[in-house]
C-alpha cells in the first residue's frame, strides 16, 4: 500500500502559538490511494495538522513535499491549487440551496455571453455533472433539487465530501467526518471513503471515533502534544496500543509497533 | 462489517422512496407560500368587493396599479438585501432625495429630463454603494448605517430642496412616466408578447433539460404553468384597456420585476446572493467575493429607491419636504416579506415585490373605498405584516426541525 513515493509528505514541520507549540517536528506522509487515520486527545495538534497543510495556518518549519517536490503552503489557495482538498467539520453549506447549486457554488457553470450579469447559469450542464458524480460515488439523495438544509446530517456530508472532488484534487483532508452521525450514516460516509481510496485519492481522515478509523484506514498516525506519537498499519495493530499512543500510557507497545510499520 | 453494509443498502433504500414526500414539502414552502398570498389577496378582492362593488371596476384596478409602482419598484431592490438577510431603512428617504434631485436639476437648472433622472439614479446607486460600503467594510449592522441614513438623506432632501419645500414637475418627459396610457392595440401587442416570450422560455428550458438526459417537469405542469400566465395577462390587458389603457408605469414596474428576477434566479451574481444569504462564511471559503456582493446589492437597493422615487414623484406631480417619507419605507419592507420573502435571508423572491404591494396596495386601495380612517388603515396594515412575519418564522422552525435530523 505504501510503495512509491509519497504524494504528500511533510518532514520536521513545527508550528507555534506563542507559548504553545501545537506541532513539533511531525513526520507525516500520505500516498495515493491510501487513507490514514488521524487520531489524538483533544489538543494533540490534529487540527493544527490539517489547517498547516489546507493553508489556514503556515508552517514555522520543516519541509513540505507535494509529488517529490518541496513547495510552500502559505495561503488556502495554495493548497487548492496543489490538489489538496479540505472538507471541515462544519462542511460549509448553505442550507437554502440545493445539492446541485451547493456542489458549484464559488464555481458556477455559466452560459458563454457578454457581461457577468447577463451571462445565464448553465443549470442543465450542472445538474447533469452532479449526478453523473454523485452516482460514481454510490451516494444516495432523493433529489438533487432538494435544498441541502433537508437532508440528513450523513447525506451533507456526502455533499459536502463529494463537492470537494469537484476540483480534481489528489488529497483529500476530512475533518471528523462522521462526528455526530448515526450508525446507517456513519457507514455511508465511510463507504465514500472506502470509494475515495479507490479512485486513488491520498485521503486524511480526522476522527475521535477509533471504530471508524479502523474501518476506513490503512494506517493511523498518532499525535500527543504537538508530536507523532506512533504510527500504525491499522491490520497490524489493536485498539489498544493505538489508545495507549493516544494516552501516552504504557507507550512501549506503540514504539514496538511504530517501528515495525516504518522498516 | 457486513452489519454495517446491510444496514446501509437498507437505509440508502429508504431514503429514496420518500421522493413523492419531498415533492410535497417543495409545494408547501415553495411554490404554495406564493399561492397563500395569491389566496389572500384573492379573499381581500372578494371582501372589498362585498362592501363596495367599484372596488374592482377596470378603473379602481387602474388605479391600483399607478398607486402600487412606487412601492413595487422600491421593493425590488429591498428583496436583493432581505435575500442577504439583511435590512435597508434608507430606501424611504433616498427614494426622496432622489426625486429632489431629478426637481431641482430639472426645474431650477434647467437640465434635460433624461440627464435628471440619470442623475437621481446615479445619487441612488451611490447612496447605496456608500451604505453597502460601510456595512462591509466596519461590519456596522446594515439596520444601524441605513438607520443613520435614513436621517441624513431625510436632511439631505430638505436641504436639496431648499427655502421652496416644493417643486412642482411640469416637464412632459417626467410627468409622462405615471401619466402614459397606451392605446388598444399597442397594449395587445405588448400582452401578445409577454406571452409568447415566457412560452418560448418555457419550451427552450424544457428542450435543455431533455437534451442534457436530465428528468423534467411532465408537460401538463408546463402546460398549466404557461395557460396561468396567460390568463393573467390577457384578463389584466383586457381589463386595463376598458379604462385608459395599460400604462407605462406598469410596464416599467414589470420590466424591473422580470429582469430582476432573471438576475437573482439565473445568473451567477444571484446565486452568490443567495449563498452569503444563506451561509456567509460557506460562501467566503468558496471563494465567493462575500464583501463586493454585499455592496452590489445595497447598490441595487439604492438605484431602486431612486427609480421608485421618481415614479412617486411622476404620479404626484410635484415634489415636497414629505416625498419619501411617511409609511413608504414601511411599506416597501412589509410587501415581500408579506408575499413570502424571508427576513431571515437566503429566501424569496422579486415577485414578492410586485404581490406584497398588491397586497398592500389593496388593503389600502379598499380602506380608502370604504372611507375608512388612516387609524384604521394603519392598524390593519400592521397586523397583516405581523401575520406575514409570524408565518416565515413559523416556517423557518419548521425547515430547521426538518434539517440536520
Amino acid at each position: 500500500m505504501s510503495d512509491g513515493a509519497p504524494l504528500l509528505e511533510l518532514d520536521g514541520v513545527s508550528k507555534r502559538f506563542g507559548p504553545v507549540q501545537a506541532l513539533d517536528r511531525v513526520d507525516f506522509a500520505v500516498h495515493a490511494g491510501e487513507v490514514i487515520g488521524l487520531v489524538g486527545d483533544n489538543g494533540a495538534g490534529k487540527s493544527t495538522l490539517v489547517k498547516t497543510i489546507a493553508g489556514i495556518h503556515a508552517a514555522d518549519a520543516g519541509k513540505i513535499r507535494f509529488d517529490g517536490e518541496e513547495v510552500s503552503i502559505a495561503k488556502p489557495q495554495d493548497a487548492t491549487a496543489l490538489g489538496i482538498a479540505t472538507v471541515y467539520q462544519d462542511l460549509a453549506l448553505c442550507d437554502n440551496l440545493d445539492v446541485v447549486a451547493n456542489l458549484f457554488l464559488g464555481r458556477e457553470e455559466v452560459s458563454p455571453g457578454p457581461g457577468t450579469i447577463s451571462r445565464q447559469l448553465d443549470e442543465s450542464r450542472m445538474e447533469h455533472q452532479t449526478g453523473e458524480l454523485l452516482s460514481n460515488l454510490a451516494v444516495t439523495i432523493p433529489s438533487l433539487r432538494s435544498e441541502v438544509g433537508t437532508l440528513s446530517g450523513g447525506q451533507r456530508q456526502q455533499v459536502a465530501v463529494a463537492r470537494s472532488l469537484l476540483g480534481e484534487p489528489k488529497v483529500v483532508l476530512l475533518d471528523e467526518p462522521t462526528a455526530a452521525l448515526g450508525v446507517a450514516q456513519t457507514a455511508q460516509v465511510l463507504n465514500l471513503i472506502k470509494r475515495l481510496r479507490e479512485r486513488e485519492l491520498g485521503v486524511v481522515v480526522i476522527s475521535h471515533n477509533l471504530v471508524d478509523v479502523f474501518e476506513v484506514a490503512d494506517r493511523i498516525v498518532v499525535l500527543r502534544l504537538g508530536r507523532a506519537a506512533g504510527e500504525f498499519a491499522a491490520d497490524a495493530t489493536t485498539e489498544e496500543h493505538v489508545v495507549s499512543a493516544i494516552t501516552g500510557v504504557g507507550s512501549d507497545g506503540a514504539k514496538e509497533k511504530d517501528e515495525g510499520t516504518k522498516s | 462489517m457486513s452489519d454495517a453494509g446491510a444496514t446501509t443498502a437498507e437505509s440508502s433504500k429508504g431514503e429514496i422512496t420518500p421522493r413523492p414526500k419531498e415533492t410535497i414539502r417543495r409545494l408547501v414552502q415553495g411554490d404554495l407560500a406564493s399561492l397563500r398570498v395569491v389566496i389572500g389577496l384573492a379573499l381581500i378582492w372578494a371582501i372589498f368587493q362585498f362592501e363596495n362593488d367599484r372596488f374592482l371596476s377596470a378603473q379602481n384596478l387602474t388605479n391600483l396599479m399607478l398607486q402600487i409602482t412606487a412601492t413595487g419598484l422600491i421593493s425590488i431592490g429591498v428583496v436583493y438585501v432581505l435575500l442577504l438577510g439583511e435590512i435597508d431603512l434608507s430606501v424611504g428617504a433616498v427614494s426622496g432625495l432622489a426625486a429632489a434631485v431629478m426637481a431641482v436639476l430639472n426645474v431650477k437648472h434647467g437640465w434635460s429630463p433624461y440627464l435628471a433622472i440619470a442623475a437621481a439614479v446615479a445619487v441612488g446607486m451611490a447612496i447605496g454603494v456608500l451604505q453597502g460600503s460601510l456595512f462591509s467594510r466596519f461590519v456596522v449592522p446594515s439596520f444601524v448605517v441605513t438607520l443613520a441614513g435614513l436621517l441624513a438623506w431625510q436632511g439631505a432632501l430638505l436641504q436639496v430642496l431648499g427655502s421652496t419645500g416644493s417643486i412642482n414637475l411640469t416637464d412632459p418627459v417626467i410627468t409622462g412616466l405615471a401619466n402614459t396610457f397606451y392605446s388598444e392595440t399597442v397594449g395587445w401587442v405588448f400582452a401578445t408578447i409577454v406571452v409568447g416570450l415566457y412560452g418560448a422560455v418555457l419550451f427552450l428550458g424544457h428542450r435543455r433539460r431533455v437534451a442534457a438526459g436530465l428528468d423534467s417537469e411532465n408537460l401538463a405542469a408546463l402546460g398549466l404553468r404557461f395557460g396561468l400566465v396567460a390568463v393573467v395577462t390577457i384578463v389584466a390587458t383586457a381589463v386595463l384597456n376598458s379604462d385608459r389603457g395599460v400604462p407605462l408605469a406598469v410596464m416599467i414596474l414589470l420590466a424591473f420585476v422580470v429582469g430582476m428576477e432573471y438576475v437573482v434566479k439565473r445568473t451567477g451574481f444571484g446565486r452568490h446572493v443567495f449563498a452569503v444569504g444563506g451561509n456567509a462564511e460557506a460562501a467566503r471559503r468558496a471563494g465567493i467575493p462575500v464583501n463586493r456582493i454585499r455592496v452590489a446589492v445595497f447598490g441595487i437597493s439604492g438605484t431602486m429607491a431612486a427609480i421608485g422615487g421618481i415614479l412617486a414623484a411622476s404620479r404626484l406631480l410635484a415634489v415636497n419636504q414629505n416625498s419619501g417619507g411617511n409609511e413608504l419605507l414601511l411599506l416597501a419592507i412589509a410587501g415581500p416579506v408579506i408575499a413570502g420573502t424571508s427576513l431571515f435571508g437566503g429566501r424569496g423572491s422579486v415577485w414578492t415585490a410586485l404581490l406584497g404591494a398588491l397586497v398592500i396596495g389593496s388593503i389600502s386601495n379598499g380602506m380608502d373605498l370604504l372611507a375608512l380612517s388612516s387609524a384604521v388603515k394603519f392598524m390593519v396594515t400592521g397586523g397583516v405584516l405581523l401575520l406575514a412575519v409570524i408565518v416565515d418564522a413559523v416556517a423557518r422552525q419548521q425547515r430547521q426541525g426538518l434539517g440536520r435530523v
